[in-house]
């Protein structure tokens, strides 16, 4: 702790250098925590999936229907706790750019499938008991600056009414809150009964069905028995579990955490390099100095931690800067206007890019440290 | 003295001292160089991913070509249309014909789960019935291997795009539609079009394959002239027994790629502006320890009558020429690793996958060079200010 006073004074000999190398690493971390943030949006999703959730589709596509009708038999199979069924509404609000989703489901079904959609109780009620009641995600009310109360008209292609319409009017009945933050609050959720009553065709017919099981190890056991139940019939299904099936999409977009880690790499690379050049700099216009330090008594070990602690100190000071305003910038919300619902950086990312920083300064300082540890007293004091 | 070639030969000489020195400043020169390259290549890089599939639905369709959708449906995945609507539509004018009647091919776009070759894991993969004008209306379509597939079988044909991402989808192979396995029968190309994603077959097929009745999402139909498009709009838009809209095609794909492009172009910008600050930083460090090295030089050439304004341009143009050295190797660096780079993504707004080729076009590389200069520009100014203001005497005492 007693040299911290001679590393300070050694960052503050030329503010300027160090100032633009702080400067350079803050900036690659700002870069790290907003990738952080857009991997985590895109792919984030399947950490909150439930692992008790199956997904049941058609097997063809997700596009073709299922009958309503699948739901009994999905829980006469062993193992099922409760099916549940949504649909695609695809549905716009004002501006087809405004993009969100919609969903007819049951509501009360929903709701038991979905312990992390928090709801008051109030609410609840209303919610059931309205049959054109929505309720809308905290993000998205916002957005819309929606109120309780609010009729919303939504526009539909896929959907036209049976007296040709395509527009469907919603009263926002409730707000819900995600119990984590990775819970998409987006969505605007409606009764099943009144989709199913005025669509003019399609009846009968869902989009797809989540399941809860009653013991998550039996997750493939039970998919098999579920496509067992439906083979052979109009409607083939593919049940996986909730994840994979999140995963999927992300996985359609193409490989993200690939292109983020490349950029990432790139980024580093450059930061290694600007900000190892500048330490083995400095240690290179204060080797008579370092010299001094060893004719008076410090050890090698001494020397090597003295260097290494600058830049240790450096890099922490600009990565955790750095993390900070990313962190500012972040929780300003997603610059894409919409596309990334799940903007936001994740706890393990932020002491990730801790430790990211710390070895930033240990790999930078070794090479001009272990020159330091090296050089012989001799030498180094003729040189002044 | 003869004042502008005086100037001139000034700031050569100067420039030419500090681009000498460079070999001395091996270490952090490299340093700044790889930054500036680094932006560039990210630059270019990812905005390539959006030129290419920019690219990829702009190659989609000609200006004489329209597409009809229901009205409303900004995509084929959610239009429908009946075929009393898809006959009417054949008959409007302004469309295109021949001896084996019109050139309008009302198709059904539907997707179809396939596992990508890279991941194994299920994509959408878009699936179109056409009717036989289809291959007239997109002359690009060219069968490469394999044959055309018969009218009214269970067979299929797949653009050399989906061929080449998704698992089976070689002549020989096979694909599951429901119950049956349908066999992949050729493999077309259709010069870096969207078309070339996809998988065709027969739309009557398809319909009772997907259950469709007698129905169809789109009709893609080839007009006259590109100015006959106004006349073939107005006629149907108008007619009482459609309630249709219609697009040029060109316009229909660039729409559909605004969205991905945006977000790709915002993200690549947001990522590379922040790197250029880095980079700028990495600059300025690298010309103040040049400019402080050669404090005394700068002095000395100053006191023999060298002005300040020619030590000011000499060292930005070092830092300028230091950086476009950097950005030629990031631009050279993202072509080499980029260009061509096949891969397939979601298109959102058809839901469905749509391969495509990154493409470092020579504006991406022109960008980046911008910016390489800009970087520069910004990492010489205040070194090369400090090099003018220098105070001779003080300086030349370090001696």
């Amino acid at each position: 702790m007693k040299f911290l006073h001679l590393t300070w004074s050694n960052l503050k000999r030329k503010k300027l250098r160090t100032a633009l190398t702080l400067l350079s690493i803050l900036v690659a971390f700002v870069l790290y925590g907003l990738l952080s943030a857009i991997k985590q949006a895109l792919v984030g999703g399947v950490e909150l999936a439930g692992q008790d959730r199956l997904v049941v589709r058609h097997k063809v596509s997700i596009i073709q229907l299922l009958p309503e009708s699948y739901k009994a038999r999905m829980e006469r199979i062993p193992g099922v706790a409760l099916a549940s069924h949504q649909t695609w509404f695809g549905g716009i609000y004002q501006d087809p750019k405004n993009f969100f989703m919609q969903n007819p489901v049951v509501p009360q079904e929903f709701l038991q499938l979905h312990p992390e959609i928090l709801l008051p109780e109030d609410q609840k009620k209303a919610w059931f008991q309205t049959r054109t009641g929505a309720i809308v995600g905290r993000k998205i009310a916002e957005r819309f600056k929606w109120k309780i109360g609010d009729k919303v008209p939504i526009q539909t292609p896929i959907w036209p009414k049976a007296d040709g319409g395509q527009t469907w009017d919603f009263d926002i009945v409730g707000i819900y809150d995600g119990k984590e933050k990775q819970t998409d609050t987006t969505w605007l959720l409606f009764h099943y009964d009144y989709f199913e009553e005025g669509r003019s065709y399609g009846k009968g017919q869902v989009g797809w069905y989540t399941i809860r099981i009653k013991d998550p190890s039996k997750a493939a056991e039970i998919a098999r028995a579920v496509d067992d139940e439906f083979a052979n019939s109009s409607a083939e299904t593919k049940t996986e579990p909730e994840g994979a099936f999140v995963q999927g999409w992300a996985k359609q977009v193409g490989n993200i955490a690939l292109m983020t880690a490349s950029i990432l790499g790139a980024v580093f690379f450059t930061i290694l390099l600007v900000t190892g050049n500048t330490m083995s700099q400095s240690v290179r216009e204060r080797t008579g100095e370092l010299g001094v330090l060893k004719a008076i008594g410090f050890t090698n070990g001494q020397v090597l931690a003295l260097v290494l602690l600058e830049s240790c100190v450096l890099a922490l000071l600009g990565g955790l800067l750095g993390l900070g305003l990313a962190w500012l910038l972040i929780s300003r919300g997603d610059p894409t206007g919409g596309m990334l619902p799940l903007f936001f950086f994740p706890t393990q990312d932020v002491l990730l890019g801790v430790g990211i920083s710390l070895a930033l300064g240990l790999v930078t300082g070794i090479f001009p440290a272990w020159q330091a540890m090296r050089l012989r007293v001799a030498e180094a004091l003729r040189r002044i | 003295m003869s004042g502008p070639i005086n100037w001139f030969s000034q700031i050569i000489s100067v420039t030419k001292f500090g681009l000498l020195s460079v070999p001395q400043r091996r270490g952090s020169v490299a340093a700044a160089l790889f930054g500036v390259a680094g932006v560039v290549a990210v630059l270019v890089g990812v905005l390539s991913i959006a030129a290419g599939f920019r690219r990829a639905m702009a190659a989609s369709g000609s200006p004489d070509s329209a597409i009809v959708l229901r009205s409303g449906a900004d995509s084929e995945m959610v239009s429908g249309l009946g075929r009393d609507n898809t006959r009417v539509i054949a008959e409007a004018p302004g469309l295109a014909r021949t001896a084996e009647g019109p050139l309008a091919s009302a198709e059904l776009f539907v997707i179809i789960n396939l596992p990508k070759r890279t991941t194994g894991t299920d994509a959408n993969v878009p699936l179109r019935g056409v009717e036989q004008p289809a291959f007239k209306v997109r002359e690009e379509l060219k069968i490469i291997d394999g044959r055309p597939f018969e009218w009214g079988k269970n067979e299929v044909i797949v653009g050399q795009g989906a061929a080449r991402e998704f698992a089976g989808l070689q002549v020989g192979g096979k694909i599951p539609v429901g119950r049956y396995e349908w066999p992949v029968v050729g493999i077309f190309s259709a010069r870096g079009a969207s078309a070339e994603s996809e998988i065709w077959t027969d739309a009557r097929v398809l319909q009772q394959a997907y259950n469709r009745g007698d129905s169809f999402q789109s009709v893609y139909a080839k007009l006259t002239s590109p100015a006959a498009f106004q006349q073939f709009a107005d006629a149907l838009t108008t007619d009482p027994r459609l309630n249709v809209k219609v697009i040029r095609q060109p316009d229909f794909y660039a729409e559909q790629s605004t969205a991905m492009t945006k977000l790709i172009t915002t993200l690549g910008v947001l990522v590379a502006s922040l790197m250029a600050i880095g980079a700028v930083f990495g600059a300025l460090n690298t010309m103040y320890s040049s400019v402080s090295a050669r404090t005394r030089e700068i002095a000395t050439l100053r006191a023999l009558g060298f002005g300040r304004g020619a030590v000011v341009v000499s060292v930005m143009l070092e830092s300028i020429a230091l950086a476009l050295v950097g950005g030629a190797v990031g631009a050279a660096l993202a072509y080499w690793a980029f260009n061509g780079f096949q891969t397939a993504t979601m298109n959102w707004q058809s839901f469905s996958q749509i391969t495509f080729a990154f493409a470092v076009t020579p504006q991406l590389l022109i960008q980046g060079m911008v910016w390489a200069v800009l970087i520069g520009l910004v990492g010489g100014l205040f070194p090369a200010i400090r090099a003018a203001r220098l105070p001779i005497a003080a300086a030349l005492r370090e001696l």
